[in-house]
Formats: structure tokens, sequence, C-alpha cells
């Protein structure tokens, strides 16, 4: 067992695998010993520059891709927290991406001021949000997914009924300033997109180190035993919901921009269901699988556009997406149970142990 | 680790803008059009070929492309040979974007043709717009496409909706005068418009109806038709919605004279849809501007069979396929009129200069002000099954225009099937 040379000092963890505590060496290891952790601050800047590095170098095409990227990233983040941290599932947040985008159009088509307008979606998901987050702090697994799922379901019919304001199943376009001259439109979207969706990770990365990340943790593992050390379980998980919703909202108001319209069909019950599919690929409760998850929601669908495009078969492109997904499901599923983003530590824990 | 990770997400990003760049056919011989080479013209299409619209729809672009392979076949235009790029974005105005920014910023197609949908055109206008993209013949009747001034690259194909409403109503006035008439249309542009064309020509419906395609269900409708005493109903509906109707009022012992729009008439398609129930579309009402699929007789008909024989892989005859290959006769046309040096900005000009004789029984509207299709329909009626053309095309606009009849006799097929330059 201790054969292991710590020359740094930092490598103690021989056989954490199951959780196991080590011993603290010293007592002033004990913040090290999950190895080294950057500050969320430093990794968003890290995560700005290389952002505002590949706009440059990147064409037109994967710009906006990489925009995609960023609007997805707002909503997968805001899941997996919800999901993996806090354990309330949701099959609805599609539909909350649908709030988002549908205020924002409306209030730019009103006001033309974009800020506004990302305040008022933001605002408006958020009362969205809670009041789905009170009714589901009452629910537990299926029933809570049937809920929302529900609400999933529900948003062609509320633009069909309020057809003078929502415009039914056509929807409505969203009026937009082109981007300052010298900026080209697709880089403009993609540091629009990217600015948010690092704030986004960047205050639920706080949120989930601090007090209300225990908090959350706490509530997802035994609620009996959080609540008997002093938690406040339905609070916490409207909150988590709220939060969650906020980040779906966001993500909403950023596809709207970047379609330039909204409409009932861009916010399928399988959006919600491919949300899910992302996070858990990318491994469940991590900020960085959100981004993996994110990357595939664009990559897979174009990866099997182009598979499909060579071998021929115009009927397959829009089916095709489901079926990769799916496999890729099941393979990392099997790799790799804690997801694409514990795929790093896995291989350098096999590493150590085989030195 | 999240080094590796951000540094693992730059080059997925980086490997996949390599990856694919090859692909797009980049303008090899000097010339700086877009998709345009000495030997090659790329251009690209967004289609339902999957999801709630696909049903007959996505049988347009296959057409389409074989047409463009038989005029490949036959040596192209000015030595081009035309390169069909077909997106599927299953009506989805989000996957819409998509696909067309793909075909525009990474294949660098020449122009986009044929685009299909109301709602998810739309949301591409704009950014066709910015970049001067000819977008040209969208397949949609919705009278968003007539903006000379505010797209100056964009041009319908379809009558627009208003136009086939004042024909059909024009129909029902003269033949059904005196019968209560009423009017069912898709939650949209298509059944607005259409409804603004029969209330300019019969003034007021004694009921009017909608529906949503997410929700699969005409029977409140029809029974409030019903309760109306509704003699004549007419539908600006899609095929499914067609079939639906039908069979809703075939089930409550509703018979009223249906007149449909063209869009959800074919034959074929709604026949599918209604199975055994298929001869309740006896005597149905209908119209269109392209020869009938099952008239054999008719020139192009047979020429379209030809290509669909040859190129098409013999895919079932229907007017989708008529449809579809009509569009490619058009745009070959434009090429040839553009002639050798071919530019963006020369194929709209010869789109506006117009002129084009082709299948269509009635004239293109195209000018400098005016960028709607097809200016009106001949009414046509299913007898034993098949849908037959009867009375005079009648042409009219979107405005209080009188609906006239026209009579000019139309043009046959080019010996070799290709239009001349």
């Amino acid at each position: 067992m201790t054969g292991v040379q710590t020359n740094e000092g930092g490598v103690t963890d021989v056989q954490t695998k199951q959780n196991a505590e080590p011993v603290p060496k010293q007592g002033v290891d004990l913040p090290r010993r999950r190895g080294w952790r950057p500050h969320p601050v430093i990794v968003v800047l890290a995560g700005a520059l290389i952002v505002v590095g590949l706009t440059y170098v990147l064409p037109p095409f994967r710009n906006y891709q990489l925009a995609t990227v960023g609007a997805y990233l707002c909503v997968t983040a805001g899941l997996t927290v919800l999901t993996g941290l806090n354990g309330q599932l949701s099959l609805g947040h599609g539909a909350l991406m649908a709030t988002g985008a549908y205020t924002l159009a409306l209030t730019q088509n009103k006001f033309e001021n974009l800020p506004l307008s990302f305040a008022a979606a933001i605002a408006v998901t958020t009362v969205a949000g809670a009041i789905i987050g009170l009714a589901a702090a009452r629910l537990r697994g299926p029933y809570l997914a049937g809920l929302t799922l529900a609400v999933a379901i529900v948003v062609p019919s509320v633009a069909s009924t309020f057809d003078e304001t929502f415009n039914s199943d056509q929807g409505l376009s969203v009026m937009l300033n082109p981007p300052p001259e010298q900026f080209p439109m697709e880089q403009w979207q993609a540091w629009l997109c990217w600015s948010a969706a690092l704030i986004v990770v960047l205050l639920l990365a706080l949120l989930s180190r601090g007090r209300f990340g225990r908090d959350m943790r706490a509530v997802r593992d035994d609620e009996t035993a959080a609540k008997l050390a002093g938690v406040n379980i339905a609070r916490t998980q409207v909150l988590a919901f709220v939060a969650s919703a906020a980040c779906a909202g966001v993500a909403g108001a950023l596809f709207a921009v970047l379609a330039q319209s909204v409409s009932p069909g861009a916010f399928p019950l399988t959006l919600s269901l491919f949300l899910l599919m992302a996070i858990v690929i990318g491994g469940l409760g991590s900020l960085f699988g959100a981004l993996w998850g994110a990357l595939l929601l664009v990559v897979l669908p174009a990866l099997s556009q182009s598979v499909s495009e060579q071998a021929g078969s115009q009927r397959l492109e829009g089916n095709l997406a489901l079926i990769v997904f799916g496999v890729v499901l099941v393979v990392v599923m099997l790799a790799a149970p804690g997801g694409l983003a514990s795929i790093p530590s896995r291989i350098s824990r096999m590493l150590r142990r085989n030195r | 680790m999240k080094r590796i990770a951000a540094s693992a997400l730059a080059v997925a990003l980086l490997a996949a803008g390599c990856t694919n760049e090859g692909g797009g056919g980049s303008g090899g011989t000097g010339g700086d059009v877009p998709g345009v080479t000495d030997t090659s013209i790329v251009v690209g299409t967004h289609m339902p070929l999957t999801g709630p619209a696909a049903a007959g729809y996505s049988k347009i672009a296959p057409a389409t492309k074989a047409y463009f392979d038989y005029v490949n076949a036959n040596g192209g235009v000015h030595g081009r040979k035309i390169e069909y790029k077909v997106k599927d974005d299953a009506y989805n105005p989000a996957n819409t974007q998509t696909v067309v920014r793909e075909l525009v910023l990474q294949d660098k197609v020449f122009a986009i043709l044929n685009g299909l949908g109301t709602p998810t055109h739309t949301g591409v206008l704009d950014f066709l717009k910015t970049n001067r993209v000819p977008d040209l013949f969208v397949a949609s009747g919705s009278r968003s496409w007539n903006q000379a001034d505010k797209y100056p690259g964009t041009f319908g194909f379809n009558p627009d909706y208003t136009v086939e409403g004042k024909i059909l109503a024009t129909h029902v006035k003269e033949t059904y005068a005196g019968k209560k008439t009423c009017f069912l249309g898709q939650d949209d542009d298509f059944g607005r418009d259409s409804l603004l064309g029969v209330k300019k020509i019969l003034g007021t419906v004694a009921a009017e109806e909608k529906y949503v395609t997410s929700s699969p269900n005409v029977g409140p409708q029809i029974g409030a038709f019903k309760a109306a005493g509704c003699e004549v109903v007419i539908l600006a509906t899609i095929p499914p919605f067609t079939a639906l109707s039908i069979g809703t009022a075939a089930k409550i012992a509703y018979k009223p004279q249906f007149v449909v729009s063209n869009v959800g008439a074919d034959p074929t398609t709604v026949a599918k849809t209604l199975g055994d129930a298929a001869p309740l579309m006896e005597g149905l009402v209908a119209a269109n501007y392209l020869p009938l699929n099952t008239d054999e007789s008719n020139p192009w008909i047979q020429l379209f069979q030809k290509v669909n024989k040859e190129h098409n892989a013999g895919a079932e005859f229907d007017n989708n396929v008529v449809y579809g290959m009509s569009v490619g006769y058009l745009f070959v046309q434009a090429l040839q009129s553009a002639g050798k040096d071919l530019t963006r900005d020369k194929i709209v000009e010869v789109v506006q200069k117009n002129g084009f004789q082709g299948p269509g029984l009635v004239p293109l509207r195209f000018s400098a002000q005016d960028h709607s299709g097809y200016g009106g329909e001949q009414l046509t009626k299913i007898e034993k099954g098949k849908a037959v053309y009867f009375g005079t095309p009648y042409t009219t606009d979107d405005g209080d225009g009188p609906v006239t009849p026209y009579t000019n006799q139309p043009v046959t097929p080019p010996q070799s099937g290709v239009p001349a330059a």
C-alpha cells in the first residue's frame, strides 16, 4: 500500500475508488486530496480565451456551430446540476427553453432592445421554474418525471390555443439588428452565446461549490439525513429547480436569437430527452460533462448527416442521429459509467494502479 | 483534467473544421462566384425528408435532382453540370437555420432553390439576404416571398394562397350560387391568406374554422359545419388534413361539396391516407397550375415520366414528382438565359426579366417589382379516382383585381427535354 512515492505530496489517493477516505497524511493535505482544482474563475477565463481564439480561426459555419454549442451548454449545465447534484429528473427543460425563447421574441419585437429581452426571458423562465419547482418538490422519481413530461408536451397546445400571441405552429420571427459592421455575424453569435454560457457555468460552479452545493448533494443522497442535519429539503429542491430553469431560459433566448424565429417545432419532446441523454453521456453532475454533452448535441447530428449523405440515403438523415445517440449512450455507459467527463480520471487512476 | 477537456474540445472543433472543409465545392478556376466553376454549379435546398410534412413533399427534391441528372446527361448547361445538395430539415425551423447555413457557408452553394415551407423558410430570409444568396422559387404560397424591396433575391414559385382562394371562391360563387359556404384553414399564413382571397370574392362565409398540424383531430370543426348547415366546404389544408376532413365528415354522415387548395389535393397522397375510404374523394374539386400526373397524353408528362424512369429509379409518379421536375426545368431555363458568365446578380436579373414558358398553364409573374410565382390556377375534379381539368385557367392578383380566364395555349417541351439557351 505504501509503495507509491509521494514526492510531490499530491498523490495520496492510491485506493480511493470507492470513496474510501484516505487517511489524511498530516491534515494539511486535506483540501488537496481530490487532486488540484483551479478556481472556477480561472477555468472560465481560460475557456473564454480559447473560445475567442477559436472564433478567429474557425470558418463561419463552424463559428455558428460553436455558438450553438454555447447555447446548449447553458441548458445542459443547468440540467446536470439539477439532475446530477440534486437528484431531480426533469424531462421538461425543452419547454422551459421555449418559455425563454418566446419571451425573448415577444419582448424583442415590442421594444427591440436585446439586453432587456434577455432580462425578460430570464425573469419569466425563473417564475415558470418556481411554479413547476414548487409542484416538483412534492414529487419523487417517476412522478416528477411525469409532471415535467407533461410540461414538455403542452408547448404546441399553448402556442395554438393562444394563437393571437404565439401564432400557432408557424411561430414568431425575431427582429434583430445586425451586429456592428466589422464583425461577421457568426463570430458575433459565437461571442454572444459563449459569454452567456460562461457566465452561467461560472455561477453554477460557484453555487455548487458552496454551502448550497452541499445542501443539494445532501438532499440527493439521503433526504432524512439531510433533514436531520438541518437542511430545508423543499427549499433546496425548489431553488435548484429555479436556478436550472433560469439557465434553460437563457439557452432558449439564445436559440431564438440564433434562429431569428421561435416555433413549437423547435422545442419538441425529443429535445428534452436529448438534453437528458447528453448530460448522462457527458457525465452526470459534472459541468465538464455538460460541456461534452453540449458538444455531442451539435456534433452527432452533423456527423450522422454527413454519414447518411455519403451512404446516399436521404430518408435516413433525420433518423440516424437518434440511432447514433442511442449507440453512443450504450457504449459510454458500458465503458465509462461516469460519463465522458470521468474518462481522464479513470485513465490516470488506471495508470497509477499499474505503475 | 479540465485542461485536457478544454484542449480536447478545441481539437475536436478544429478537426471538425478541417475534415469537412475539403468536401465543399470550392470554386477552382479563379472565378469568384461561389458554387460556380467552369464545369459545375452547386445549388442547395432544405426539404422535409423526415418528420410531419414528409408525406408526399419528400418526393419533390429527388424529382428535381432527377431532372438535373437528365440535363447533366445531356451535356449540362453551358458546359456546367448541376449538383443539387438536398438537406433534411424535418420541417423544423431550427434545423432549417443550421442546414441553410451549412449550405451557404460550408458547401458554398451558388443559390438556394425551392426551399420548402412557410415557417421554415421565413427564418432564413434575412440570412440569405445578408449573404447575397439568390433564393429562388420557394416551395410555398406565402406572400412573404414577394417583397422585392426588402428581399431582392427571393422569388416564389407556387401561386400565392390569396390568388388561389379567389379562384376557388369564384368557382363556388358561379357553380354553387346561393349555397351556404364554409371554410377550414390551417392556423398560419396558409389558412389566413387563403381565407382573405375567399372573402374578397364571397364577401363572407357562413362559418370559418381552423386547425393546427400538431393536433390531428378535426371532429369539432366538421361538426360545427354540419350544425351550421354548410353545403360547400373550402379547405386550405395539407394532404393529411384533407383526408382527415373528408373522413370525419363521412363518419358523421355529412356530405358537403369539398373544394380544396392545390397544396392539399394531390389525389395520390390523399388517397393513400384515406386507404379503403378513397372513393369518398369522388367529385372533389381542387385546382392546379401544372400538368396532372395522370394525363399521359400531355407531352410534359411524357417527358417527366421518361426522366423519372431513367434518373429517379422509377419512383411512384404523382403530382409531387411533376412539381419537382417543373422547378428543375424553370431553374435550367433561368441558367440558360443567364448565359456563360454566370453570377448571382445575373441570375436575379434574368428571373426578374421573366418570359419563361414551361409546363405551367398560366404565366409566372416575375418582374422587378413582383417576385411572386405563378399567377393563377385551373380547376380540377376527381372522376373515377383521377383528377381531371375542367373549364379554363384563371389568373388574378392578391389584391382586388378581377379573376379573368387565361386563354393562351400551353407550350410543348423542346424535343431534347432541355430548354434551349
